[in-house]
């Protein structure tokens, strides 16, 4: 009896390491900074010294118009993007799903951009975006076309920090649409051909449905790095002209380190991570349901067969 | 239902030859069975025909019709895969109209043909399911299905039952002997079960690396093979080979061994060409060996193994040094360790060349 309730706790004793490193590493954090943003604290106080104002900060950052201006920008921004990746991302990868010579070096270059740090693509399309010296400035010039003001007019800077976003991330969408497309079951596309679809048709009703999933986890991925991101934006227009391309995660690092206002930085903070926690959730729990239907039909349909 | 021909038919996979010319014509209306070993070109040369493989030479005609250049669906085929391909996204009613909702056919006769098809599998309560709802058997059925509401003139079949257990398979089998006598198709079914093959084909055809062996009937490839892989090939259990020489006698024919002489019948002894002796294989059908010696040329054979399967019984034996099987019925208990003298059905037994496996 002893022994065998030691036994069962055998496997809890080895995961204890990896849970200790997962509640320190992630926990912590995740815990401090909630229990921050109900807290009135400055920079210059330690965290006991801090004010404990309950959700005052939740409320007063639902009433502020900068924040709701750039929450707005951020779903803007968001949205955008990872339309523009998600649709260019998965073309490509359809188009480039061929034995042709040379794909597999084409592939590898388009997966580049990927590899670069943020803060170097943040400058180098900041000086592509020169409005005297950078290339599309010049090209426009030399084509006798007028000069674009890439980041000095709010609609250019929010459509500049748009391109540089889908410029690096598009390739993301692309790998993973690609892989999606190599596993798909080439039986069922050939069944397809079969029955008398055409290369769009195949696309429309077989591929892009069979690759849903991986679309759906992808496009996840992308929209919480989209709501997240900031090093491209600071580097490029660091949030302007005006408000223009302030998104949350810039409006957060200002608040906390020109404002200083730490209590509702982390509010700010939470306000995003529910965000994208009902995101997650919301993807987790409809996965979760459509597979227990599946299995459970088919215990049924198995049991009735046999 | 077009009368189909394929005219020196090749393929290459790079510098992989998997098929020589081959020469192959499927009467209008037939069953016919594409049977061989694994990579033996019988599924390759379906999917020449289905059109998912371009081939390498030569032109496959549809009653004179050349259509080697012809997409897929424009070959008015249908076609049911190994592991079914369902369109795992799709409820059952979508997979089987797939086709004719792409041909824009009026939604009411779409429903019709496939509720009346699915009746017909007794798939009609499945048609909201899922693919992945499904048992193995189910699936299997859509597959034929989604393949029967097409109306096609020339219905595939790439290996249909291998997926199935052995039980399933045997009534899917069945299913598909009376589906084949109803449907008045062309209809090519490939597997590498010789009982299918000989259950369901009007025509047999019979490949082994790449080369057609031989075609004809069920009856045709069993009592007259052309060469010993044929032979071997087709007839469960399969044909005892026993090396040998022939020996003439004054009048009669033997064919003798390590541990056997049997003589020839005069049937066979007379398409002998050139005179014995010269090296031979004997092939004889573990049915042609009987318990009783009287019923036919004495041989003796030390049983090593009794397998009892039911009302029939295959015993493993050794002549000499040579393993033969015998099928016998289960009535009279053969013990394991004996030896005995069985009698051979002379008239049934085969002469293969040695050299060349040709069947003399």
């Amino acid at each position: 009896m002893q022994t065998a309730n030691v036994n069962r706790l055998t496997p809890y004793l080895f995961l204890a390491p990896a849970a200790a490193v997962l509640a320190i590493a992630l926990l912590y954090p995740i815990g401090y900074m909630i229990y921050a943003s109900f807290l009135d604290w400055n920079p210059s106080q330690r965290i006991g010294e801090a004010e404990f104002v309950g959700l005052r900060n939740y409320i007063n950052l639902l009433g502020d118009e900068s924040f709701r201006e750039s929450f707005a920008v951020t779903l803007k921004f968001a949205a955008i993007v990872v339309s523009l990746e998600m649709f260019v991302g998965v073309g490509l990868a359809l188009l480039l799903d061929r034995n042709i010579r040379g794909m597999s070096l084409l592939r590898t270059l388009f997966i580049l951009p990927m590899m670069i740090a943020p803060i170097v693509v943040g400058l180098m399309w900041r000086y592509m975006y020169h409005p005297t010296v950078g290339i599309f400035n010049r090209t426009l010039k030399n084509l006798g076309l007028e000069p674009i003001p890439w980041l000095s007019d709010g609609d250019w800077a929010f459509a500049s920090v748009i391109i540089a976003d889908v410029w690096q991330w598009t390739p993301f969408i692309f790998i993973l649409s690609l892989a999606a497309l190599q596993s798909l079951p080439q039986s069922a596309l050939e069944a397809a051909r079969i029955d008398g679809a055409t290369g769009w048709q195949q696309i429309w009703y077989i591929k892009l449905p069979l690759m849903m999933p991986v679309l759906v986890v992808t496009c996840l991925l992308r929209l919480i790095d989209a709501f997240k991101v900031l090093e491209v934006i600071l580097v490029l227009t660091n949030g302007g002209p005006g408000l223009s391309t302030e998104i949350l995660s810039l409006r957060i690092s200002r608040t906390a380190s020109e404002f200083r206002e730490l209590g509702v930085a982390a509010a700010m903070s939470n306000y995003l991570l529910i965000l994208l926690l009902v995101l997650t959730l919301g993807m987790f729990l409809y996965n979760k349901f459509a597979e227990t239907r599946a299995l459970r039909l088919r215990a049924e349909a198995e049991g009735a067969a046999s | 239902m077009p009368k189909i021909v394929f005219d020196k038919v090749e393929k290459s996979f790079g510098p992989v030859k998997v098929l020589p010319p081959i020469d192959l014509t499927l009467e209008d209306g037939e069953f016919t069975v594409l049977v061989g070993p694994s990579g033996c070109g019988k599924s390759t040369t379906l999917r020449i025909l289905a059109g998912l493989e371009t081939l390498s030479g030569g032109e496959i005609f549809f009653d004179d019709r050349p259509i080697s250049k012809l997409e897929p669906k424009e070959r008015d085929i249908a076609m049911v895969f190994q592991d079914y391909a369902l369109y795992p996204h799709m409820n059952i009613a979508k997979n089987m109209s797939f086709a004719l909702r792409l041909a824009r056919v009026p939604k009411a006769e779409i429903t019709e043909k496939v509720q009346r098809v699915a009746d017909m599998l007794n798939i009609g309560h499945l048609l909201e399911r899922k693919p992945a709802e499904l048992s193995g058997g189910q699936r299997q059925r859509v597959a034929m299905g989604r393949a029967l509401v097409r109306d096609a003139g020339t219905f595939l079949f790439d290996e249909p039952l291998s997926n199935l257990d052995a039980k399933l398979r045997a009534k899917m089998r069945t299913e598909l002997a009376e589906m084949r006598d109803v449907i008045d198709k062309n209809m090519v079914y490939v597997t590498h079960d010789q009982v299918e093959a000989m259950t369901l084909g009007d025509r047999i055809v019979v490949m082994n690396e790449g080369i057609i062996q031989q075609q004809g009937s069920p009856e045709e490839l069993f009592k007259t093979p052309v060469n010993q892989f044929v032979a071997g090939f087709i007839g469960s259990p399969t044909m005892n080979f026993v090396e040998g020489e022939l020996l003439q006698e004054s009048d009669q024919v033997w064919v003798q061994g390590d541990g056997y002489k049997l003589p020839l019948d005069a049937e066979t002894s007379a398409r002998l060409p050139g005179t014995a002796p010269r090296d031979v294989t004997l092939g004889i059908r573990p049915s042609s060996l009987l318990v009783d010696p009287a019923a036919g040329a004495p041989i003796e054979l030390k049983v090593v193994v009794s397998e009892y399967l039911g009302a029939q019984s295959v015993l493993v034996t050794h002549c000499g040094a040579q393993e033969l099987l015998v099928e016998t019925p289960s009535d009279g208990p053969i013990k394991a360790g004996t030896a005995q003298t069985f009698g051979v059905i002379t008239r049934e037994m085969m002469i293969f060349d040695k050299a060349s496996g040709l069947r003399v």
